[in-house]
């Protein structure tokens, strides 16, 4: 029959099946097509399929929307379009949709029995380029394929436009017109399209004599492009033309980038709304530096649980591995060392944070908030530079947490540049910490690598969902201790503070991926990796650390800052970073004053019973300072002598603080814009 | 013969299901569904029906005697059941259970039980009507089958 032999076809090559020129498509379409339908309920699941199957339609059947989503991931090209039911226990039918969308851009249709206006308008905000409403109607169902043919062709017109192909003659790149020809080009399209876009084009070409429209495959570098392209511009301004040129893709068409536009701001918007914890880690999960390895596994699982919660889409997951895999190599040599000392930070971290954790996330979450009135100055600027630096982190970055007003501008910013760094660093919200302890020996070493600051910053902020993230440019400056005379040095425009560098900055975003708990951690290690650690221990310092800016790393700083004021006691740790931190500050007389400032008070308690008093004191003087992007510069001094004590990397500790504090004279300067710490009240 | 006799008496329930309104047309539906492959389909489909409808109901009356139960719960489970109802064509069960609903929309809590107890007298009667209807089929065909 030739359904069956259409699925045979399909089978074949590249799933060219219907879609293949030569053949008959046209006859067999719609059946055949691969259809995979998700619903709790058995008895209508059981029925949709029988539908589905009547209508000659090869029919997946899923009850789980986890499991739907792993069937899709594995099997990219393997569904035509996909059916879901909107109420779903173990996740909402509209978040599923989202992740269809940006994963992997299928035409997904809506269920439900609810008829009610918001419900049908949701799943039109979200993508959903079809509802139906329970019972289901076969006759309904008969027509599906439309959206299917009419998603493919819209596409295919993108290509057409972009006029750009390479060779003008089809070559068939990798998969053949096969792979075009069958509604499951869009898979191989995909993987074509990531091998090379030129190709695509042509490949498209060859495909238009049948349905077949080449289909925009979105791989992570490409978003991260369209990402970095859109944040240059601002979220604002970006029209597609405009990113399309940017991009300077071959082959990429104004339509494509424009309904991916429309994705990723539907995205945005949804992160926003979406806790911002879920959203930072996403961003922070950029990958940081691969040399992280070892914190990879766990910005994977933080990923991981972002991408199940819906946040982080597996893809920005992938992405920001990636991306971070990517970067290790640039500073393997000293990131490695760090890695290992972010091993075990971010292990030790978490382990530590645990109980400080919750602490922490309540005197973080205070913390952010008071942040978020902050730093605003600074980050306007260092967010752009973040963005520049951050391209397209890609969803990742949209989690920057919009914290109040503060985040919703910085955040996209921050995200973008959290996520650049992210994606140089390893994302995971541990990475950040890592990160910022393996930043800042890079950027004492490398100085150029004000990526640590500026990701730790960006990212603790953006992990934490607390405006932290907006911080995080200033923060992730701090952390620049490092990054300081990076920023000078690196391109960093304003603050991007680490943008330019950035590597850095992508680590404090994936920080953002560990959450609550990381979240104190990352602060610390926002830059200053020490202070991570310490942070964690400190609990308090969450918020605080914004001496060091990197959010996190301010308490942990504030602890290490101890160490080197020598007043804070590393041991107390809580305390001792977060006095230390603005200890430090005092020294660079940038907002480190305030710093300092917290980090003697912290000092004092270091008591660490106060710590929560101090974070609470750190926290004023953050907010004070919280621009101190400064406090990177506090940083810079403290991170080298927080860590050392607290996590037995002194090592890295002594190294970074030289650095930093080589850096920081440098920096001192280097105030970024506005956070005048002055306000700090030492 | 008995086989025609029964076939009669299986048409026969089947029409008065659609008389009364018990069941709709997308009971026809379903029945359009079965097909050689498939002769029991809508049996098994009301098969699975049954079986978690009654889990729900009785959910949703366990809910309904609990002091502190939540109305957003209960339209959770209606929805549910309303889902299932349509879809098979439960139209009698339909109805009670939008009534329901939309006194639970209210805020009615009485009203609610009332009307939950009224869906589960629909319920009930459906079962006992489907599940006779059922057998006799199922009778019959095999003879038929052989």
């Amino acid at each position: 029959m030739n359904v069956s032999s259409v699925k045979g076809s399909m089978s074949i090559s590249s799933s060219t099946s219907t879609w293949k020129a030569g053949d008959t498509i046209s006859d067999q379409f719609p059946a055949g097509l691969r259809v995979l339908v998700v619903d709790d309920d058995p008895t209508c699941l059981m029925i949709l399929e029988k539908m589905l199957i009547a209508c000659l339609y090869k029919v997946t059947k899923c009850n789980r929307a986890e499991t739907a989503l792993s069937k899709l991931r594995e099997n990219k090209n393997g569904y035509d379009i996909v059916l879901s039911d909107v109420h779903m226990p173990d996740m909402d039918g509209f978040k599923l949709l989202e992740h269809i969308g940006l994963e992997m851009d299928l035409p997904v249709i809506m269920m439900s029995a609810d008829d009610g206006k918001q419900v049908v308008m949701k799943g039109v905000t979200h993508g959903a380029c079809d509802y139906l409403i329970k019972p289901v109607r076969i006759e309904a169902l008969k027509n599906i394929w439309q959206h299917v043919v009419r998603k493919r062709k819209n596409e295919w017109k993108e290509f057409e436009q972009s006029g750009s192909v390479e060779e003008g003659d089809r070559q068939p790149k990798q998969s053949d017109d096969a792979d075009y020809s069958s509604s499951a080009n869009e898979g191989n399209w995909k993987g074509s399209k990531k091998r090379k876009d030129e190709e695509e084009e042509t490949d498209e070409r060859d495909d238009t004599s049948t349905l077949k429209k080449p289909r925009v495959v979105w791989s992570v570098e490409l978003h991260q492009q369209f990402v970095a392209a859109v944040n240059q511009l601002g979220i604002d301004k970006a029209v597609p033309k405009k990113i399309l040129e940017l991009m300077n893709v071959p082959g990429l068409t104004r339509e494509n980038v424009a309904s991916h536009l429309q994705k990723y701001r539907l995205y945005l918007r949804r992160l926003s709304g979406v806790s911002q914890h879920q959203s930072n880690l996403s961003t922070i999960i950029s990958a940081q530096d691969p040399t992280f390895g070892s914190l990879s596994s766990l910005s994977g699982l933080d990923l991981q649980t972002l991408a199940a919660t819906g946040q982080l889409p597996a893809q920005s997951l992938a992405r920001l591995q990636a991306a971070g895999l990517g970067r290790a190599t640039a500073k393997s040599g000293i990131p490695i060392t760090l890695v290992d000392q972010r091993n075990i930070f971010s292990f030790e971290n978490p382990k530590l944070r645990f109980g400080e954790g919750q602490q922490q996330h309540m005197t973080n979450k205070q913390q952010v908030n008071l942040l978020h009135g902050i730093p605003t100055t600074m980050e306007p600027k260092q967010l752009v530079s973040l963005r520049h630096a951050a391209q397209s982190i890609g969803n990742m970055n949209m989690q920057v947490p919009p914290h109040g007003a503060q985040s919703s501008q910085n955040n996209p910013l921050l995200m973008q540049m959290g996520q650049q760094q992210q994606q140089q660093q390893q994302s995971r919200g541990q990475i950040l910490v890592d990160s910022t302890i393996n930043h800042a020996p890079r950027l004492s070493s490398s100085m150029g690598q004000p990526i640590l600051s500026n990701g730790i910053a960006t990212n603790v902020s953006s992990r934490n969902g607390i405006p932290e993230n907006i911080r995080a440019p200033g923060y992730s400056q701090t952390p620049s201790m490092l990054n300081f005379p990076m920023n000078h040095a690196s391109e960093l425009p304003g603050n991007s503070f680490a943008l330019g560098s950035t590597p850095g900055v992508s680590i404090l975003t994936s920080k953002g991926a560990f959450q609550e708990d990381v979240n104190s951690e990352i602060k610390g290690s926002g830059g200053l990796m020490p202070s991570y650690d310490v942070f964690n221990d400190l609990d308090q310092h969450k918020p605080q650390s914004w001496e060091l800016q990197n959010v996190g790393m301010a308490f942990d700083t504030s602890q290490h800052s101890n160490s080197l004021q020598g007043n804070l006691d590393l041991t107390q740790s809580a305390l001792g970073q977060q006095g230390f931190s603005s200890g430090q500050m005092n020294g660079h007389n940038r907002s480190a004053a305030v710093a300092s400032k917290a980090m003697f008070s912290t000092g004092d308690v270091k008591e660490l019973g106060s710590a929560q008093n101090v974070n609470q004191h750190l926290n004023n003087l953050l907010v004070d300072n919280t621009i101190r992007v400064k406090s990177e510069r506090v940083c810079d001094t403290s991170p080298a002598n927080i860590f050392p004590d607290h996590f037995g990397q002194d090592d890295l500790m002594s190294a970074l603080l030289k650095q930093q504090e080589s850096v920081a004279s440098s920096e001192n300067e280097f105030d970024f814009d506005g956070y005048s710490m002055n306000n700090i009240p030492v | 013969m008995e086989s025609k006799h029964v076939n009669q008496q299986i048409a026969a329930m089947r029409q008065s299901f659609f008389d009364e309104e018990v069941l709709d047309e997308f009971f026809s539906q379903l029945e359009q569904l079965e097909d050689q492959n498939n002769p029991n389909f809508v049996e098994e489909v009301f098969t699975m029906y049954f079986r978690d409808s009654t889990t729900l109901l009785e959910t949703v009356e366990q809910a309904m005697k609990t002091i502190s139960i939540t109305l957003a719960k209960m339209d959770k489970i209606l929805h549910q059941l309303k889902g299932s109802s349509a879809s098979v064509g439960a139209n009698k069960v339909l109805n009670e259970i939008n009534k329901t609903r939309q006194v639970l929309e209210k805020g009615n809590l009485e009203g609610t039980k009332a009307g939950i107890w009224e869906m589960r007298k629909e319920y009930d009667s459906l079962k006992a009507k489907l599940e006779p209807y059922f057998q006799l089929k199922q009778a019959n065909s095999v003879p038929q089958e052989k």
